[in-house]
Parts: C-alpha cells; structure tokens; sequence
C-alpha cells in the first residue's frame, strides 16, 4: 500500500516533531556546572598509640656526609614536632650515639660467639665509618635486640621509643635540564620558551628509616623508610643543614601520621 | 498504516521514558544542589546525606557520585570515597574533572600510606 505524498510528510514532520522533544527533554537534564570546594582531608594515625603515654625519640644511627650530625638534628626536629603534634609526653633526653652502642654491643656478641664456638652465627664487624646502605644494614641487628630496648623503655617509664637510620649523602648529578626562558621578539613582547641545557647539579639524598618499638616489650611495632632527594645548580651554595631541613619537611607529614591523624587542606570541584 | 502507527507508538514510548527520565534526573539534581549549598556552608554531613539521596534516586548520575565521593574524603572515610569516584569515572569516563579530583584523592592517599618496608 502506497500512501498519499501529503500524507507522507504529515507524518514525517509529525515524528521529527516527537524526535526534537526528546532532544530537547534529555540535554536540559544534564547541564554542567562546577563548584571548587576546599576540604580537609583527616588521616588516621598509622599506629595505635592509646597503650603509651611517653615517646622517647632515641637516637639514630646515622651516615653518609660529615657535614650534619643527622643522629642530633633528626633527634631534634622530631622531638620539637612530636611536641606541637603529638598527644604523647616527649622525653627530654640527650640522643643516644647508638652507631657506637651497636659496635660494642657487637664485640660483646663476637666474643660471646668465640665462647659457644658458634662460628656461623659470627657477627661480622660493623664499619665504623658509615657510607652507604649497605653499611648502615649491618646495624640493622640493633633494633632486633629486644632486651636493650625493653631495658631502655624501663629507664624511661615504659615509652614508645621512636629510633632508626639516617643517611645523608651528597650527591651530584649532570645532564641535560629543560628550563624556562623569557624572550623578548622584535616588537618586544614577552615569551616564556623552554630550552635543553646541559647543567651539573649538586645536592643530598636524605634516605630516612624510622622504627617505632614498644618500650614495654622491646618490641618493633612498625618501620618505614623514605627516599628524598634535591638538586641545586652547581655554582647556588645551599648549606647542608637547609638541604637536610628541606628534605626532612618533605617526609614529616608522614612520620607524623604514624603517631597522630593529620588533616590535609585541598580542592576539589564538586559537579551539578 | 501499521508502520506509521509502531513509529508514533515507538516515539510516544521514547518521549515518556525521557520525562520520567528528566523528572527523575531533576529530583536527583535538586538533592545535589541542596548538597552543593551546605558543603559550602560546611554542613558536610547534610551534604553527604543529600548526595547519598541524589544517588539512590539517579543511580547512573556520575556528578553525584563525584560530589558524594568528595563529601566522604573531607569526613575521612577514604575506603567509600574511592569506591564513590571509580563509579563516578564508570558512569562518566571522559569526565577530566572527576578524573582530575579522583587523582588528588589517591595522591594523598598513597602519600601518607606510602612507606617502604
């Protein structure tokens, strides 16, 4: 059956008619709109702290550059913070130089050893001079040693005692760097282009491990390590200790979430 | 004759579905606008309470999610937030701003769990 030509487009303009009703009903239903929002994100601590009432930062065993005594400027920047962050007690104490109270605790160990005649179980010498990694993991034996830690905890009232490793090493790097450089064109307008230059850079690796033992137990409870490092250009003279600083600011949030919940400021865009 | 009736029919059929679609969208759409209003009076919680509704009424409305998943990192309930914004990003893949707040959210997230054994 053939239908009427007129009747045909009727029919036609009648379903477009329906078709653009539908395109106009479903598009006003999802229409855009953005709204930044600033949030504060809280953060639970890492560790459950209700048992203590006091920290002890101990000490650390520290390596790398003589240019900072990481075991006292850690000790310290930690105790300051702990102090405004914390809810726990800080301890004052002096920082322990626990890379020597490992190194006797060693030779106490060897001649135990040479005692039992327990050649296997020999304690190799720990160096006394620590330079990288591998020297710092021979130490690694002094956090496992529960009685010293229990037996410390007890001097102090049984505390949290935060210890660990510190190592921070110059380092220097060189190679091409993309950067940024205004021009000028002829008609003096202003233009930022990017450029490759080979550039010599000199800075510190800060590779801290903080280890948190029960002063009760002499017990680890929990471990992390972090890896910073910062680069300057070769003839900007940052002293060692801002470097270190600048470093320990970038891990701090971090160590603080372990022992108290932190908040966390940012935006977000909520959506219509 | 009968095609032109199935056609009507078809189109009618259509027509209702995206009323019923856009009245229900529009509800949803109120909720997280009344939401939008207390997050920014800081009235996180009513906030969440209206998304939360926004999404049960629409429950294939990514900017809900997006907005829900928001209202539950600033309460520090990061484990509903992710799972808020990856069924935002599944209703809406190419959305760069749930993307880009999903993003935030696991930085922070990874930031402060990040730790090497």
């Amino acid at each position: 059956m053939i239908g009427h030509p007129g009747t045909n487009r009727s029919r036609s303009r009648l379903a477009l008619a329906a078709l653009l009703a539908v395109s106009v009903v479903v598009p006003g239903a999802c229409g855009g709109g953005t709204y930044e929002i600033p949030i504060q994100t809280p953060i639970k601590p890492k560790l459950d702290i209700s048992g203590f009432q006091r920290v002890l930062v101990a000490g650390f065993v520290a390596g790398g550059g003589s240019d900072v005594d990481a075991n006292i400027e850690t000790a310290r920047l930690l105790r300051s913070q702990l102090r405004l962050k914390a809810r726990l007690k800080i301890i004052d104490a002096d920082a322990l130089p626990l890379a020597a109270v490992a190194r006797e605790q060693n030779k106490t160990d060897e001649t135990g050893v040479q005692k039992t005649a327990a050649a296997a179980d020999a304690p190799t010498a720990l160096p006394a001079q620590i330079k990288d990694e591998k020297d710092l993991a021979a130490y690694d034996r002094l956090f496992a040693n529960t009685a010293y830690w229990k037996q410390l905890g007890e001097e102090y009232q049984d505390p949290l005692i935060v210890t660990g490793t510190i190592l921070f090493t110059p380092h220097s790097q060189a190679g091409f760097v993309q950067r940024e450089q205004e021009v000028y064109d002829s008609f003096g307008r202003r233009q930022v282009v990017p450029i490759r230059t080979y550039m010599e850079r000199k800075g510190y690796i800060l590779r801290p491990k903080f280890i948190f033992i029960d002063g009760r137990t002499g017990a680890t409870l929990y471990s992390e390590t972090f890896r910073e490092e910062v680069l300057y250009d070769a003839g900007q003279n940052t002293p060692a200790l801002s470097s270190y600083f600048e470093l320990m600011d970038r891990v701090m949030p971090s160590f603080l979430n372990t022992l108290s919940s932190q908040k966390i400021r940012g935006t977000r865009v909520l959506l219509k | 004759m009968t095609s032109f009736r199935a056609t009507v029919v078809a189109v009618l059929v259509v027509l209702s579905a995206s009323l019923a679609y856009a009245s229900t969208r529009g509800d949803a759409r109120a909720q997280v606008e009344f939401g939008i209003k207390a997050a920014q009076d800081g009235l996180w919680r009513e906030a969440i309470f209206r998304w939360q509704k926004a999404v049960a009424l629409d429950p294939t409305y990514a900017a809900a999610f997006n907005d829900l998943a928001i209202g539950y990192e600033h309460e520090g309930q990061p484990d509903k937030a992710r799972q808020a914004y990856e069924k935002a990003i599944s209703l809406d893949s190419t959305n760069d701003v749930i993307r880009q707040n999903y993003e935030m959210f696991k930085e922070i997230n990874d930031r402060t769990s990040r730790h090497q054994p």
